[in-house]
């Protein structure tokens, strides 16, 4: 027994031992396959680029992803209608053409006879009509779907509440390739739409044979699109993607590979960048100024805008106009973008972006950005903001007022949310700020139950189009949910989609005047349009980064040199 | 011996059992839905998805639904990841944190006693003090300092090393080393005070009488009776070192289990968060069990089953 023992352990001994060894005699070697990931430029007259992304695809079926890696892949695998493409102008996709009806209610999609599925099908118009009443149909239970097309795609409201057959849905196959699309109602930007991950086609025998699987590995979708995603499962860390030879457009695309990375934690991805790992890598705001200098270095701005939700119905001084006002005027944007984050972010003046969206052809300021026209709504102003806050602070008959700022836990969401009470409280008199910071789940609890003084909140838009970021704040909105109701600002933002619908400029000009109410009823307080530091490599030439959707479009994209 | 193990194997279940209560309801309890989209749906929109999912049912259904389906040993699917099975997720994301987690708490601890040892026979002098320094900054420095210094020396600037990522054996280098750190000190620690202890004893005074070589003496009659504390601390670090640091995880941007379980926490994943804390309960208790063995492998003293009677 007792030698039993012994033995035993010195097996335990003997195996550590053996590891021990392992670990040291094998680091002699490792430098042979430090490049991986490069491996592939070695190949003579391939072109391949090595990307990092931010975290894994949760999802590759079109109606179910959601996030921002999901439409990314979806993207670039895959075509529907149209694609975006430099300047967001709209390129031929699965759809050559397509023509309106006098009404602006029934598209007609003509499209082309040489798309094909990866697996050799051809690209119909039925893989349209499936896609999209799966992406409606409630037993699929997909958030993107209802969202995108309800109010847009005739009867899609009612399909996705049960209340209709999924048949109903305003779109129809009129032979294999021509595409009839009724919508609820005109939709002035329903061709910026189709490009949108949750508006792709599916191929419905692929879909139906694969069941469950559909879409949680390469083997288990179709692509049919510039690139295909080899070596992809829905947990992996990484994977790649290679040019598409039965493409319709496969001349055009340049790639022939993309490699992926999981990699999440900036400082790691710059590391990779120096060793030349990778040929792009998104910096961090602590990592700005180290790299700023660098020659590599980018700013590629971006079309998410963050700004101060005020709750009118929690706590009345926030009801009160002229207190909103001074708010919005009480803080310094120019410190925020420059200190704070770091990263090439604008000051924002106004709700719509920059570069986002301009005016339509037939407007007075025609191609000019709807940013510049409008101009400068809210700016940094201390002493207008005093006299606001005096007027307001009169009209409440009091000269204390409290309130909770609320932020989630983001990475600088809490520097952020300590500048913003410090300046306000600071700049106007007779102001509290308490800061609260709660995780993001539970800052959308507490945003949704209006149970919140001031919110910092974001928004990206949906679609090419102003309506995008002005229909957050309707009376009653889904997305208000701060008590912020004007009839005029209705009146003018729903004219939009109904007797205007049809002609583009009017529709701008009620955006214009709209988006000047919004301020001047002081609803929302802007802080900055979003933008991305990053070092890009030379090698990386072509991508598009588009205005939403798909963050970059490779189709146009190629291999520089590398000096 | 095969009774005791029966009976510990019941323990376990109902361990398992509570812990997997507790955890559900202390789940349900956290602010928001898995939806992803949440702040973009209108709330009759979201009670349909959520419809979909059966989380509209009340919780104490859920809760007994979920049960039925992990005694017929299903986990469920995925909200995160679209249709994934839990079990394959963490059958994807084990692999990696087992490696570095065994790798580095087997080396580690084997470091650590030499360390130790070699402090406790040669005690307050140059090695010792030079050991206890060592093993004092391995548990008092954080791993991720060591893994962002190594890393950078290493891999960054000497290019010995991959910087990151997940391939062969290379790759698992630096971590492990990030990683071994603190079972290193740890066991060096624990070795060094018991050694000192065990090396005054009478015992071992026997066997010097004896004339026993002082190999003999330090391995055999000494060494034995020191590792009883450390395998004590050693059954809940190898849980901790096999169950994956998020930190380290990130820094090497390696596919592991610990960072993915913080992810589904901020996700409401459901299904994973209960996925992986029964996963890290069941490694538990089950080293637990082993230490327990090995304490009578170890030391007859401490034999479980009572002997042999």
């Amino acid at each position: 027994m007792k030698l039993k023992n012994w033995a035993l352990l010195l097996a335990f001994g003997l195996i550590l031992s053996v590891l021990a060894a392992c670990g040291g005699g094998s680091s002699e070697k490792p430098s042979d396959n430090a490049g991986k990931g490069t491996e592939g430029t070695a190949t003579e007259g391939e072109n391949v680029l090595n990307f990092v992304n931010g975290d894994t695809i949760p999802s590759m079926d079109p109606s179910l992803a959601t996030d921002e890696y999901g439409f990314q892949f979806l993207g670039t695998t895959m075509e529907g209608l149209y694609r975006l493409g430099e300047n967001a102008q709209i390129q031929e996709g699965i759809a050559i053409d397509h023509t309106v009806s006098d009404d602006g209610l029934t598209w007609t999609f003509n499209l082309r006879e040489d798309a094909k599925w990866s697996n050799g099908d051809p690209v119909t118009a039925n893989d349209f009509v499936y896609a999209w009443q799966r992406a409606v149909n409630p037993d699929t239970g997909s958030e993107y779907g209802p969202y995108m097309m309800n109010g847009v795609i005739k009867n899609a409201t009612a399909i996705s509440t049960g209340e209709a057959p999924v048949e109903d849905l305003g779109v129809k196959a009129d032979g294999d390739y021509t595409l009839v699309v009724e919508l609820e109602n005109p939709t002035a930007y329903f061709e910026s739409l189709t490009t949108f991950g949750t508006f792709l086609p599916l191929n419905q025998k692929f879909v139906e044979e694969q069941g469950d699987k559909f879409a949680t590995s390469s083997d288990t979708l179709l692509a049919n699109g510039p690139f295909i995603l080899k070596d992809w499962e829905s947990t992996s860390n990484s994977w790649n993607l290679v040019k598409n030879d039965d493409y319709w457009d496969a001349d055009t695309v340049q790639l022939d590979k993309m490699t992926y990375e999981v990699v999440k934690k900036p400082q790691t991805g710059v590391d990779l960048y120096e060793a030349g790992t990778v040929d792009r890598a998104p910096l961090s705001s602590d990592l700005v100024d180290q790299y700023a200098t660098h020659e590599d270095y980018t700013v590629e701005p971006q079309t998410a805008m963050y700004f101060l939700k005020m709750n009118e119905t929690r706590n009345e001084a926030l009801a009160n106009t002229n207190i909103r006002a001074a708010i919005s005027r009480a803080f310094d944007k120019e410190a925020i973008v420059n200190e704070i984050l770091n990263n090439g972010s604008l000051v924002a003046n106004g709700i719509l972006p920059s570069d986002f969206s301009r005016m339509p052809e037939d407007s007075p300021e025609a191609g000019t950005d709807f940013r510049e026209v409008n101009g400068d709504l809210v700016t940094y102003d201390v002493d207008a903001a005093l006299e606001y806050w005096n007027k307001g602070l009169e009209e409440l008959g009091t000269d204390a007022v409290e309130l909770e700022l609320l932020g989630d836990d983001g990475e600088s969401a809490k520097v952020m949310g300590e500048y913003l009470s410090n300046q306000l409280s600071t700049t106007l008199p007779g102001l509290t700020v308490t800061l609260k910071n709660v995780p993001f789940k539970q800052r959308l609890d507490l945003d949704s139950n209006m149970d919140y003084d001031l919110l910092i909140s974001g928004w990206g838009p949906d679609y090419l189009d102003p309506y995008t970021f002005l229909n957050l704040f309707l009376t009653d909105g889904d997305n208000n949910k701060m008590g912020y109701s004007n009839p005029k600002y209705d009146e003018l933002i729903n004219a939009t989609t109904t007797e205007l619908a049809t002609d583009n400029a009017a529709r701008y000009e009620n955006f214009l005047e709209a988006e000047k109410v919004l301020f001047e009823d002081a609803a929302i307080a802007p802080i900055y349009q979003k933008a991305v530091a990053q070092l890009v490599s030379p090698k990386v030439q072509g991508v598009i980064v588009n205005p939403f959707g798909a963050t970059y479009e490779y189709k146009w994209a190629s291999v520089g040199s590398a000096e | 011996m095969f009774r005791y193990i029966l009976q510990r194997l019941f323990y376990m279940l109902i361990t398992l059992f509570i812990i997997a209560t507790v955890t559900f309801f202390m789940m349900k309890m956290l602010p928001g839905s898995p939806l992803s989209a949440e702040d973009k749906l209108s709330e009759e929109q979201k009670a349909i998805v959520l419809e979909k999912y059966g989380l509209n049912d009340p919780v104490p259904v859920q809760y007994l639904r979920y049960m039925g389906g992990l005694v017929k040993g299903d986990l469920g699917v995925s909200f995160a990841f679209d249709n994934t099975p839990v079990t394959k997720i963490l059958m994807d994301r084990m692999g990696p944190s087992l490696q570095l987690g065994f790798q580095s708490l087997l080396i580690g601890s084997f470091i650590g006693i030499i360390l130790g040892l070699i402090a406790a026979v040669f005690r307050n002098g140059a090695i010792d003090y030079t050991s206890t320094i060592i093993a004092v900054l391995g548990s008092s420095i954080p791993n991720f300092v060591f893994a962002g210094i190594l890393q950078y020396v290493f891999a960054v600037r000497l290019e010995w090393f991959p910087v990151a990522l997940w391939g062969g054996f290379e790759y698992s280098i630096l971590p492990t080393i990030a990683l071994m750190i603190f079972p290193m000190a740890t066991a060096a620690r624990f070795i060094r005070t018991e050694m000192v202890d065990v090396l005054n004893s009478n015992f071992i005074l026997t066997a010097r009488a004896k004339g026993i070589s002082e190999v003999g003496v330090v391995f055999k009659h000494g060494l034995r009776n020191g590792l009883i504390p450390l395998i004590t601390v050693i059954g809940p670090m190898a849980v901790s070192m096999m169950t994956g640091s998020m930190v380290i995880e990130q820094i090497f941007a390696i596919p592991g289990i610990g960072e993915q379980f913080v992810t589904s926490v901020t996700l409401n994943d459901y299904p994973t968060i209960m996925g992986t804390t029964l996963l890290f309960a069941f490694l538990f208790v089950v080293i637990i069990l082993i230490i327990d063995l090995l304490y009578g492998l170890i030391d007859p003293r401490i034999r479980v089953s009572g002997g042999n009677s």
